[in-house]
C-alpha cells in the first residue's frame, strides 16, 4: 500500500501515526484511571463513570460560556479554570453518592454495577432535559487551535498534544498520591486488609469516600480534556464505557502502571488496525484480541494475584 | 409443624402460583386485550425468557452475564434467517440481480448464498440452532472462563464486551447480516403467514407454551441436588469445591441453560415481532434484561416472568405518556431495586403478602374451605417428589 | 348533507388538483366560509378511517426520546407547523386536520408498535414518520399489511419502492450523482476518498458515489472506508488522507462521530476553505452543524436539496413561520424541510382523489405538484418520490450554508438506478 510514496512520505506516516495512537492513549488514561482507582481499590463497578466524565465536560462548556460572556480578556485561559471545576463538581457529586448509594453496597459487587446503571440512566436523562439533546462543543481559545508542523506532513495538533500532557501529569500525579503519600498508604492498607487498617486506626469509611470521590473528580478532569477533541451529549459517556472497563480488567485490576501498560497496548493495536484494515473491523479485533487474551489469562497484565 | 408439612405447604402453594399464572397468560390477558396489545404482551414475555435464564444463573448461581442479549440476538437471527430464506425466494425477489438470496445481500452485491445461510433452508436445523448456536458459544465462553475461575464483575465485564463485538460485528457485515436495520420484512413460516392477527395470536399461545416449558425445566433444576449445589456454590464457592464438586461444570451447565432460555426467546420475539436487529443485542439491551429479573426478584422463577411483564408493559405506558420520565423511572428502579428490594417483587410478597396468606389460608383450612382446598391439593399431587421451598433464605451479605 | 352529495361529488373535487394548484386556494376559502362544501363523510372514506364530518386524524410517528430525538425532533415540527398551516387554510375536503402522535424510542420494534397502533386504533388517514432506515424497515411491513401511507422524509439509500410509502426526501442518486458532477467539473476534481459511519445508507451511497467516480467518469477513488456509528477517534483515517491526498473527501459521517470528525479534521491541520482537500458531505445539514459548531466546518460543501438560506419567497415564508412557532434560534435542515412537504402533499393528494381512501390516493400521485414548497417547484414521480434539484452548498463560519450550485433541472428519482447496482 505504500507503493509510489517516498520513504520520507512514509516514514512522516509513521510518526503520524504513532501520533495518533498516542492521542487515543491519553484518552484511555484518562478515561481508565479514575476507574482504575475506583475498580482497583475499592471493588466497585463504577458504570456510571462515563456520565461522570460528561458532567466534566458540560462543567467546561459551561465555563467557557461564562468566560466568553463576562471575562473575554482571560478567554485564553478558562481551561485551566475549567479542569479544576471540574474536578470539584465530580468530586463532590462523587462524594454524595458514595454516601447514598455504595456505601451500601460494598460487599455486593454486582449490585454497584446495577445501581450505577440506574445513576448512568438518570444523569443522561438530567443532561438531555438541561443541555438539550444536541451534542454541544466548547470553544477553544486561539493559541489550543492548529497544529504544529514539524515537516510538511508531519503536524501534531495542539490540543492533542494537550491532552496528552494533561493525562501524563495526571497519570503521574496519582503515582504520587498512591505510593509516595500518606493518603495512598491508608488506600493500599484498606485495600489488602480492611479490619486490620482500621484497627490500626485508619478511618476506612473516611478512605473509601475520599477515594470514590478522586476516581469521579479524576473522570470529570478526562471528560474536560475530552471535550477538546470529541464531543459532549447526554449519551457520549456510554460510548466508552466497555472500552475502558475492558482497559481496566486487562491491565491487572489493582495495578496502576497495569492499566496505563494496557491503554497503550490497546490504543496502539487499535489505531495502527485502523490504519490497515478500517475503523470497525480493527475494533472488532482488537476487542476479540483483548478478549481473547482475557480468557487465557484472567487476572490481567500485572495483576498481583487472582483470587476470585 | 414439622418439617415435611411446611414443605407440603410450599409446594402446594407453588402449585396455586403456577396456575395462577397460567390463568392469567392464557385466560385472562387473551379475553381482555385486543389482538395488538396480546402481542404486545407476547413481546414481553419473550424477555421473561432471558430473565429466567439470568434467575437460574445469576441469582441461584452467582454468575451475573451482562451479554444474554448476544444469546437472545442469536436465537433471534437464526429464527430470522430461516424466515428470511422462506421470504426470498426466487419468485418473490425476481426484480434482484441475484434472486433468490436475501435483499440485502443483493444490494451489498452477493451474488450467492454464504455458506452459513444455507442449512437455514431446513426448518429442523433451524430449531436445532436457535437453542445450539447460543448454547454453542455459552459453552466456549463457559469453559473458558470458569475452568480458570474468572467470575463476578471480571466475567461480567467481559460478556459486556463480547455483546459489544458482536453488535459492530452484525453492524459492520451488513452483506451477510442485514446491518442495523437488521433482518426485516419476514413473513411466513413453512407457508403460514405470521402477520395476521391469527397468527399472532396462536404465536402468543405458543409463546406461552414455551414460556412454561422452560419454567418447569427451571423448576426441576432447581428442585433437584443441582439447584442446591448452584446455590451453595454461590454461598461459599469453595467449599463447594472441596466437597468434591466440579464448580467449572456446574457454572458452564447453568449459563448454557441461560443461554438457551434466552435463545428460545429470541427466536420467539422474531416470530411474534416480525423482524431482528442488532440493537437486541448491545450493552444497553442486555443490562435491561438484567432489570427485569432484578425486579421479579433475583431468586424467584416466576418473578422473571412478573418482572419481564411488569418493567416493559411500565416502559410502553410511560413513553406514551410521559417519554421524558421513562429514564428516571427506569434508573430510579435499578437503584431502588439494588438498595431497598434486593430480592425484588418475590421477596417483597414473602414479607408482606404471604402472612396474610398463612392467616387466610389457615382460617379456610379450619373451616375446610373448598375453594383453597382443591386449588392446592391438584399440584401437590403433580409435585409430590419435591421437597424444596421456591425461595430460599438469600442473604444479600455475600463476599 | 344528503342535500350536498350531489352538488360536491368526488368527481368534481377530483379535477381541483390537476396541476393547477392556485384553484386549490379558492377552494380553501370555499371550505372555510362553508363547511357545507366539504363532501360527506361516507363518500370519501370507505374505509373506516378516523374521519368525521369536521375532523380527520393523522398519525406522527418520530423519536422523541432516546439517540434519534435529536435528529427527528426537526420533522416533527415541520409537520405540526404544516398541519396547522393546512388547519388555517380550511383543513383537507373541509375537514380539520388532528394528529396523534407516537413516540418511536429511536427503537425499531416501537416503532412497528407504533405504528400498528396508529393504523388499528387511530385508524390514521396518514403517517408522517420514521427517519432512520432502520426504523422505516421496521415499520414498512406494518404500513404494508394494513394498507396506511407512510410519508418519510430523510434522504435515504434508496433501493425500496413500496406503495405505501411516500419519500419526501432524495434517495441516493439525486444527492450523489449531480454533486459528484459538480465536484468533478466545477472543481476539477479527479481523486476522491470516500469515508462514512457503517451502516446501511453510507454504504450505499459510496457504492453509488463509487460507480459513478469510476465507472461513468473515469476517475478514481482512492479510499473507502467505514467507522462504527458513535466512534470519535479518526486520526487513522486523517492520516490515510493525508497519504493518499485525495481532491475531495466524500463524507457520509453521521451524529456524534461527525463532532469529532470535523474538530479532528482541523486540528490536524485542514483548513476547509482552502479546499486542498475540498470536503464534499451528504450528512451535514445545518442541524448537524449547531453540534459540531460553524467555525469547525467552515468551508465544507454539502449536497443537499434544500438549505435554509434558499432564496425564494416561498422559503422565507417558511423560515418566518417556523421561526415564529418555534423560536429565533432554531435552524431548519434538509430533512426537516422535507418533512414539511409530508402533510401538504398528502393534502394536494386527497383533494385530487376528493377521498381520504388509501388506495383511491395512491393512484393520483404519480403527477402531484406542490408549488409553495420552501426547496421550490416538487413533483411527485410515479415511483412515489420526489422530483427536486440538487444544490450545493458552501458552509458559513455563523451555521448557514451558501448555495453555490443548483442543477438546472428536476433530478429524476431512480431509487434502483441501472448500471450503479
Amino acid at each position: 500500500m505504500f507503493d509510489g510514496y517516498t520513504t520520507s512520505e512514509v516514514m512522516s506516516i509513521f510518526a503520524m501515526q504513532g501520533f495518533a495512537g498516542l492521542s487515543l492513549f491519553s484518552v484511555f488514561v484518562l478515561m481508565a484511571l479514575g476507574l482504575a482507582i475506583i475498580f482497583g481499590q475499592m471493588g466497585v463497578i463504577n458504570m456510571a463513570h462515563g456520565e461522570f466524565m460528561i458532567l466534566g465536560a458540560y462543567t467546561t462548556y459551561l465555563t467557557s460560556g461564562f468566560f466568553q460572556s463576562y471575562l473575554p480578556s482571560l478567554f485564553g485561559g478558562y481551561f485551566f479554570i475549567a479542569m479544576i471545576l471540574a474536578f470539584l463538581v465530580c468530586a463532590a457529586l462523587g462524594a454524595l453518592v458514595e454516601w447514598l448509594m455504595i456505601r451500601r453496597l460494598y460487599h455486593r459487587p454486582l449490585d454497584t454495577l446495577l445501581a450505577t446503571w440506574g445513576l448512568s440512566l438518570i444523569m443522561q436523562q438530567a443532561y438531555r432535559s438541561i443541555f438539550g439533546a444536541r451534542e454541544v462543543g466548547v470553544e477553544l481559545p486561539e493559541w489550543m487551535l492548529g497544529a504544529f508542523n514539524v515537516t510538511d506532513l508531519v503536524q501534531l495538533p495542539i490540543n492533542g498534544l494537550f491532552v496528552m500532557i494533561i493525562a501524563l501529569l495526571i497519570a503521574g500525579g496519582l503515582y504520587l498520591l498512591m505510593y509516595r503519600s500518606g493518603y495512598g498508604t491508608k488506600v493500599r492498607a484498606v485495600v489488602q486488609n480492611r479490619p486490620m487498617a482500621e484497627a490500626v486506626g485508619i478511618n476506612s469509611a473516611g478512605i473509601d469516600r475520599a477515594t470514590f470521590a478522586l476516581g469521579c473528580g479524576i473522570a470529570g478532569v478526562a471528560g474536560a480534556a475530552f471535550t477538546m477533541i470529541g464531543s459532549t451529549g447526554p449519551s457520549s459517556g456510554q460510548a466508552y464505557i466497555v472500552d475502558t472497563f475492558l482497559i481496566v480488567v486487562f491491565g491487572g485490576a489493582q495495578s496502576l502502571i497495569g492499566t496505563i501498560v494496557s491503554a497503550f497496548g490497546i490504543s496502539q493495536a487499535q489505531s495502527t488496525m485502523e490504519f490497515f484494515m478500517g475503523g470497525s473491523m480493527a475494533k472488532v479485533l482488537t476487542l476479540l484480541v483483548v478478549v481473547g487474551i482475557l480468557m487465557l489469562r484472567p487476572e490481567g497484565l500485572m495483576a498481583l494475584k487472582v483470587r476470585r | 409443624m414439622n418439617n415435611s408439612a411446611l414443605s407440603k405447604w410450599f409446594v402446594s402453594r407453588e402449585g396455586v402460583y403456577y396456575l395462577l399464572l397460567a390463568l392469567l397468560l392464557v385466560v385472562i390477558l387473551p379475553l381482555v386485550l385486543d389482538p395488538f396489545r396480546l402481542n404486545m404482551v407476547g413481546k414481553y414475555l419473550t424477555y421473561a425468557f432471558v430473565a429466567l435464564g439470568l434467575v437460574m444463573c445469576w441469582g441461584k448461581a452467582g454468575i451475573l452475564s451482562l451479554g444474554q442479549g448476544v444469546f437472545f440476538g442469536l436465537g433471534g437471527y437464526c429464527m430470522a434467517m430461516f424466515l428470511k430464506l422462506e421470504a426470498s425466494s426466487p419468485e418473490n425477489t425476481a426484480i434482484q440481480s441475484t434472486p433468490g438470496i436475501p435483499d440485502f445481500m443483493d444490494w451489498n452485491q452477493l451474488t450467492e448464498l454464504p455458506w452459513f445461510w444455507e442449512p437455514f433452508h431446513s426448518f429442523s436445523f433451524t430449531l436445532l440452532a436457535v437453542i445450539g448456536v447460543p448454547v454453542l458459544l455459552a459453552f466456549i465462553i463457559g469453559f473458558a472462563m470458569f475452568t480458570r475461575r474468572v467470575g463476578g464483575v471480571y466475567f461480567a465485564i467481559i460478556t459486556q464486551a463480547i455483546a459489544a463485538i458482536l453488535t459492530i460485528l452484525i453492524i459492520g457485515q451488513q452483506g451477510f447480516t442485514g446491518g442495523i436495520n437488521g433482518i426485516t420484512d419476514l413473513q411466513t413460516l413453512n407457508g403460514w403467514d405470521i402477520r395476521t392477527d391469527e397468527a399472532r395470536t396462536t404465536l402468543y399461545f405458543i409463546c406461552v407454551g414455551m414460556l412454561f416449558l422452560c419454567l418447569f425445566v427451571a423448576r426441576l433444576v432447581q428442585n433437584r441436588k443441582l439447584g442446591r449445589i448452584l446455590m451453595a456454590m454461590n454461598a461459599q464457592e469453595n467449599r463447594v469445591r472441596f466437597s468434591g464438586y466440579d464448580v467449572a461444570a456446574f457454572k458452564i451447565f447453568v449459563f448454557c441453560l441461560a443461554a438457551a432460555f434466552a435463545g428460545v426467546g429470541g427466536a420467539m420475539f422474531t416470530l411474534l415481532v416480525g423482524f431482528m436487529s442488532p440493537s437486541f443485542i448491545g450493552i444497553v439491551a442486555s443490562i435491561e434484561m438484567v432489570i427485569f429479573c432484578a425486579l421479579g426478584g433475583r431468586l424467584s422463577i416466576l418473578g422473571a416472568v412478573y418482572g419481564a411483564l411488569i418493567v416493559n408493559a411500565a416502559k410502553s405506558g410511560f413513553s406514551e405518556s410521559f417519554p421524558e420520565l421513562w429514564p428516571f423511572a427506569m434508573g430510579a428502579l435499578f437503584i431502588g431495586v439494588v438498595l431497598a428490594f434486593p430480592d425484588g417483587l418475590a421477596g417483597l410478597y414473602r414479607s408482606y403478602v404471604m402472612p396474610l396468606e398463612d392467616r387466610l389460608f389457615r382460617r379456610d383450612k379450619d373451616k375446610g374451605a373448598p375453594v383453597a382446598g382443591t386449588a392446592a391439593s391438584k399440584p401437590a399431587a403433580a409435585n409430590e417428589n419435591d421437597d424444596e421451598p421456591v425461595i430460599d433464605n438469600y442473604s444479600p451479605e455475600k463476599s | 348533507m344528503k342535500m350536498n352529495k350531489q352538488s360536491t361529488t368526488g368527481g368534481t373535487t377530483g379535477r381541483w388538483g390537476l396541476g393547477r394548484f392556485k384553484l386549490l386556494a379558492a377552494s380553501l376559502v370555499l371550505a372555510a366560509t362553508a363547511n357545507a362544501a366539504a363532501p360527506p363523510t361516507e363518500e370519501v372514506n370507505t374505509t373506516g378511517l378516523a374521519v368525521t364530518d369536521d375532523t380527520v386524524t393523522v398519525g406522527i410517528l418520530h423519536s422523541i426520546t432516546g439517540t434519534m430525538a435529536i435528529s427527528e425532533i426537526g420533522s416533527v415540527q415541520a409537520e405540526k407547523l404544516a398541519i396547522s398551516q393546512i388547519n388555517e387554510a380550511g383543513g383537507v375536503l373541509g375537514r380539520q386536520v388532528e394528529y396523534v402522535q407516537e413516540d418511536g424510542a429511536s427503537d425499531w420494534p416501537t416503532f412497528a408498535e407504533k405504528a400498528r397502533k396508529l393504523l388499528r386504533q387511530d385508524n390514521v388517514a396518514a403517517i408522517f414518520g420514521a427517519w432512520t432506515s432502520a426504523s422505516r424497515k421496521a415499520v414498512l411491513p406494518v404500513i404494508e399489511q394494513y394498507n396506511g401511507m407512510l410519508y418519510y422524509p430523510t434522504f435515504y439509500e434508496g433501493l425500496e419502492q413500496s406503495p405505501n410509502v411516500v419519500y419526501t426526501g432524495q434517495e441516493a442518486t439525486q444527492q450523489i450523482l449531480a454533486s459528484l458532477n459538480w465536484a468533478a467539473e466545477e472543481k476539477g476534481a479527479k481523486t476522491f476518498y470516500l469515508l462514512g459511519s457503517d451502516y446501511i445508507w453510507p454504504r450505499t451511497s459510496n457504492k453509488i458515489a463509487r460507480k459513478h467516480i469510476e465507472d461513468m467518469r473515469g476517475l478514481k477513488v482512492v479510499g473507502e472506508e467505514y467507522y462504527p456509528l458513535g466512534h470519535t477517534q479518526f486520526n487513522s483515517v486523517i492520516n490515510k488522507i493525508k497519504l493518499r491526498k485525495p481532491d475531495v473527501i466524500f463524507a457520509s459521517v453521521v451524529g456524534g462521530s461527525n463532532v469529532a470528525f470535523y474538530k479532528q479534521m482541523k486540528a490536524a491541520g485542514f483548513d476547509f476553505t482552502e479546499e486542498d482537500p475540498l470536503l464534499l458531505t451528504i450528512s451535514v445539514t445545518e442541524d448537524e452543524i449547531r453540534g459540531i459548531g460553524g467555525e469547525n466546518v467552515e468551508g465544507i460543501y454539502a449536497s443537499m436539496k434544500y438549505f435554509q438560506s434558499l432564496d425564494n419567497p416561498n422559503n422565507e415564508e417558511f423560515v418566518a413561520a417556523f421561526k415564529e412557532a418555534y423560536g429565533d434560534d432554531m435552524v431548519i435542515g434538509d430533512v426537516t424541510q422535507a418533512a414539511y412537504l409530508g402533510p401538504w402533499l398528502w393534502k394536494a393528494a386527497v383533494e385530487k382523489a376528493g377521498s381520504f381512501d388509501i388506495d383511491k390516493i395512491r393512484e393520483e400521485f404519480a403527477g402531484i405538484e406542490f408549488n409553495k414548497a420552501p426547496e421550490g417547484y416538487v413533483r411527485i414521480h410515479e415511483n412515489h418520490h420526489l422530483w427536486s434539484k440538487t444544490r450545493i452548498g458552501q458552509a458559513q463560519s455563523d451555521g448557514q450554508y451558501k448555495v453555490v450550485y443548483e442543477t438546472e433541472e428536476l433530478m429524476e428519482p431512480d431509487p434502483f438506478p441501472e448500471g450503479y447496482q
